[in-house]
């Protein structure tokens, strides 16, 4: 009888014997909590985040704290205004940057691309390298590209740059992943019937992948927004006075408005940078939820 | 439409050969080529990176020996390995909390969660890693050090400012990432392995750790190492909370520095443009640079050379 049998044997005696299974052990019930712990720590440290944050920014969120700009003198009268205002230019004008882009690059790769040629692998390799970059040195080839055309620090465009820098590996590999999930009939299909490969691209891949790519999208954004150190290193203001109107004006961003009262421990600012952070995780966590909707909605299994 | 015998495929049955090559389609070719011109603007951005981080950092070693740079001595302004260690504390500390949680989350999710629990118990995780880097950073001096730390556990030496909260809470951002990784490769095990082993008489705990950890191996160190890569190169977290003295320790407890969060001061602070002092702001990005793309380099051979295909 060979060492197999002889074990499945033993634990069908034991089975039998005990009347429970080998799952039931003390050490694998140790396991399976010590599993479970592990699952609920993450979600516990996110509520106690969000009890923390909550307790003491509510007592600030009010229309002072959307309407005003931030104030040296008056902590009662401190709003994050032009950050809020910033945050949302920067947001847009980086989706406007980044999602043709990302997408029309992540097409080539997955739609045109023969693997085979040594160009198309280093752009492949490339991209997986630039999506482990970390945030604080796309912020240094921002600021370098700003220096090179004669640009000031702290200018909207340059924090859209620094900002689509940082997106756009993230957008190029979700798109990726969406568009290989469509099945390969469908192209097939489509090229057997006599359209060219941009036409399939064009009628089939992409809108099949369309809810994979929002969902994608959506998360790079959601990033974006949340991110201040590519922000510091092209020189984003903690304090603007006027609203930004041109790409070209000066700007701040709510992350960066949050980690200018970092070190302000007067009770009054920490109140107001704790309210400001609700509504910074509000619009990060609302654009979260944004993408699961529409990833469990209108996501096909093929 | 002319057969041409030479190009087209064969014909059979006494039907005209149609070559489907011939007829050319320059629109074709044209979205081609702007499709391609939008790929290769990636390999510009790294080129970008190399060229920006390249010729100020060339700058600051033209006036500061690299013996200077490369010193330990927390008291040179010019010394890198003071923050090298920082971050490597910092990361360490990270670590310690985010493999051993994230993986067990991992094998949870791919192992005993039912479909339903892990399609809402996945995206619960990954909105960890949603959250912004400066809230983390908050979270770790006003309530991991001043709350959980200080009042809590009355551990009134330890400082608002600490390598330790600083990891602690980095460790929490990295989780989402270790997780969401080895889930994959775990869930990538076919399911006949884990037949074959309950059928063996194992348990699933034996399953799960001697057969289908084993077998994602590859794709589990690479979640490992991508989240240390993240942790490595985040920024806010440590700059808020592990504080901006220049410190070689290797005690968690008191106040440092790493490389990204020095970048982050130095972006912000007095120095003018062209000296040596703003220069090392390059200089320290490149090295972060190098140190985050071999680390990478690792994930990814570690991935080719043990990967099994299923």
């Amino acid at each position: 009888m060979s060492a197999a049998t002889v074990a499945a044997r033993e634990t069908t005696a034991h089975t039998i014997a005990t009347g429970k299974s080998r799952d039931r052990t003390p050490g694998s019930l140790i396991f399976l909590i010590a599993l479970w712990l592990s699952l609920f720590f993450g979600i516990a440290v996110l509520t106690v985040l969000l009890v923390d944050t909550a307790i003491k920014g509510l007592p600030r969120m009010d229309g002072n704290l959307l309407t005003e700009y931030d104030s040296t003198l008056f902590p009662e009268k401190h709003g994050f205004r032009a950050g809020i205002l910033g945050s949302i230019w920067l947001m847009l004008g980086t989706a406007l940057f980044t999602v043709p882009l990302g997408i029309a690059a992540a097409t080539y790769l997955e739609e045109f691309a023969d693997n085979k040629k040594w160009y198309n692998r280093i752009i492949e390799i490339n991209i997986q390298n630039l999506a482990a970059v970390p945030a604080i040195v796309y912020g240094i080839l921002a600021l370098g590209v700003m220096g090179l055309f004669g640009l000031a620090d702290g200018l909207v465009i340059g924090g859209i740059l620094a900002l689509s820098l940082l997106t756009l590996p993230i957008i190029i590999i979700t798109t990726r992943e969406a568009l290989r999930a469509v099945p390969s009939e469908i192209r097939q299909g489509s090229l057997a019937l006599g359209a060219t490969v941009w036409q399939t691209t064009w009628r089939n891949s992409l809108p099949s992948a369309v809810p994979g790519i929002a969902t994608g999208t959506i998360l790079g954004l959601s990033r974006a927004i949340g991110e201040a150190a590519p922000l510091v290193m092209v020189g984003i203001f903690v304090s603007v006075r006027f609203d930004p109107a041109s790409l070209t004006d000066m700007a701040s961003a709510l992350p960066i408005q949050i980690y200018g009262l970092a070190s302000n421990s007067q009770e009054a600012y920490q109140q107001a940078a704790n309210a400001a952070i609700i509504v910074l995780l509000l619009m990060v966590l609302g654009l979260n939820a944004l993408a699961i909707f529409i990833r469990n909605k209108f996501q096909r299994s093929w | 439409m002319s057969a041409d015998k030479t190009a087209g495929p064969p014909s059979g049955a006494g039907l005209p050969a149609v070559n489907l090559a011939a007829k050319s389609r320059p629109g074709e070719a044209v979205v081609k080529a702007l499709l391609l011109t939008a790929a290769v603007l990636s390999v510009a951005i790294t080129f970008g990176i190399v060229i920006a981080l390249l010729a100020p950092t060339l700058d600051f070693f033209r006036e500061v020996p690299f013996g200077e740079f490369f010193s330990a001595d927390d008291q040179k302004e010019f010394a890198v390995l003071p923050l090298v260690m920082g971050t490597l504390v910092t990361t360490v500390i990270a670590l310690a909390v985010a493999v051993p949680i994230g993986l067990g989350a991992a094998m949870y999710l791919s192992e005993y969660a039912s479909p339903r629990a892990r399609k809402i118990l996945k995206p619960t995780v990954e909105l960890l890693a949603g959250v912004p880097s400066v809230v983390y950073g908050f979270f770790a001096v006003y309530f991991v050090s001043e709350i959980f730390f200080q009042k809590w556990f009355n551990w009134q030496s330890l400082g608002l400012l600490n390598a330790l909260s600083a990891g602690l809470i980095l460790g929490v951002m990295v989780i989402p990432t270790i997780a969401s990784l080895a889930e994959d490769a775990l869930s990538a095990v076919p399911q006949a392995m884990r037949q074959g082993s309950l059928a063996m008489g194992a348990n699933r705990m034996q399953t799960t750790l001697r057969v289908v950890l084993p077998a994602a191996l590859s794709g589990v160190m690479a979640a490992i190492v991508l989240g240390m890569s993240r942790a490595i190169g985040e920024t806010m977290i440590v700059t808020i909370a592990a504080g901006t003295l220049k410190n070689l320790s290797f005690n968690p407890t008191e106040s440092m520095q790493t490389m990204t969060s020095f970048m982050a001061i130095k972006a912000g602070g007095e120095d003018p443009v062209g000296t040596p002092g703003y220069n090392m702001l390059f200089a320290v990005g490149m090295l972060l640079f190098v140190i985050t793309l071999v680390v990478n380099f690792i994930s990814i051979s570690i991935v080719r050379r043990y990967r099994q295909a299923y």
